[in-house]
């Protein structure tokens, strides 16, 4: 039932902080990240809380929402709101800067833990590399590169909050993409650097990351890739 | 609140596999035993059956049976998952390896009583 108001508690303070309830206007085709704005602009200014792009591609406005991570530009209150209340909180799994705002330090540094950057060996004077977009490997990588680092897949991950040196599924999925592409020469450190309990081996295969991905990303998928990968360089003696 | 994340197929049919895989791994050992019984001590084994010729263990012997296929079908769901070329029937295998363990403890109950 839509209520001419709703009831928003949100997480206000650091790691031992405690939660603040707001009441907010119910508006038609109103966005959780409309509902934040409205608070720290018309409420409470000392709001902390991030975004950029407001529309999906940017990445940076993923919260906590009634429990679920979720990308709150493209989260409308009507999905949501439960009997009229939302409860925001920040990310899981990353330290708290203050109210919604995590540091994302870790996660983008256990990117380059995954050599999760391109390595060619090729200069801009020769010719461009030939990839037919119907090669398999290219399909795989094609399959993930529109992930856009908003961090929920790690928020949501239990292996995550388990072993907080594990990866986590948009390295790996990163990782993945790159073992894909035709074009990249660190096949083998990577594979070494992903190759362990804190790598694609510590994957439980729960599909957190699969079920919340806002992009129908399957890191998951890209986690079982490198595991066989893994294997078979193992299998090698490559990864010794 | 803090585990709503959590409730999604893949991650029941997770905890049931877990589950399922403790519960056998405390059963074998005591399985072991009793069968060990049979040979060193053939009336406490004949008395040990009697007393689990109950309804209550019967009950808790098809939950063994439907355990131990669970176990089996979410184990080949794992294999399928991390060997097969796959992305989107991860739910549908789920439904199957439920579905398979329940048949199974259905067709226990109707054969083995």
């Amino acid at each position: 039932m839509q209520t001419d108001q709703i009831s928003v508690s949100i997480w206000r303070g650091g790691e031992d902080g405690k939660y603040q309830t707001y009441r907010v206007p119910r508006l038609e085709s109103q966005t959780v990240l409309d509902v934040v704005t409205y608070i720290q602009r018309e409420l409470d200014p000392s709001l902390s809380y991030r975004f950029a792009c407001r529309v999906g591609v940017c990445g940076s406005c993923a919260m906590t929402v009634n429990g679920k991570a979720r990308w709150t530009c493209r989260t409308h209150v009507s999905r949501v709101a439960d009997g009229g209340a939302i409860t925001l909180a920040p990310l899981r799994n990353l330290p708290v800067v203050k109210d919604l705002v995590v540091d994302m330090a870790v996660f983008f540094d256990k990117w380059e833990k995954a050599l999760g950057s391109f390595v060619g060996d090729q200069t801009r004077d020769q010719a461009l590399a030939a990839v037919s977009p119907a090669d398999p490997r290219r399909r795989e990588a094609s399959a993930g590169i529109e992930c856009i680092g908003c961090g929920i897949c790690y928020a949501t991950c239990d292996v995550v909050d388990w072993n907080k040196d594990y990866l986590g599924p948009a390295a790996m999925n990163r990782a993945w993409t790159l073992i894909n592409d035709a074009r990249d020469v660190a096949r083998l450190p990577r594979l070494q650097a992903i190759a362990g309990d804190n790598g694609c081996l510590g994957c439980h295969s729960q599909q957190g990351c699969v079920e919340r991905c806002p992009k129908s990303l399957n890191p998951t998928v890209a986690i079982a890739g490198l595991k066989r990968e893994s294997m078979k360089a193992a299998l090698k003696g490559e990864l010794s | 609140m803090a585990r709503v994340h959590r409730n999604h197929p893949a991650y029941w049919a997770f905890v049931i596999h877990r589950l399922s895989g403790l519960g056998l791994a405390a059963f074998l050992p005591v399985h072991l035993y009793v069968l060990g019984l049979a040979l060193s001590d053939s009336t406490a084994f004949a008395d040990f059956i009697s007393w689990s010729n109950t309804p209550a263990l019967k009950a808790l012997e098809t939950l063994l049976v439907v355990f131990l296929s669970a176990h089996l079908s979410g184990g080949l769901r794992l294999l399928a998952l991390e060997f097969l070329d796959w992305r989107n029937w991860q739910k549908t295998l789920v439904a199957l390896s439920g579905g398979f363990s329940l048949c199974i403890g259905l067709v226990f109950l109707l054969y083995a009583y």
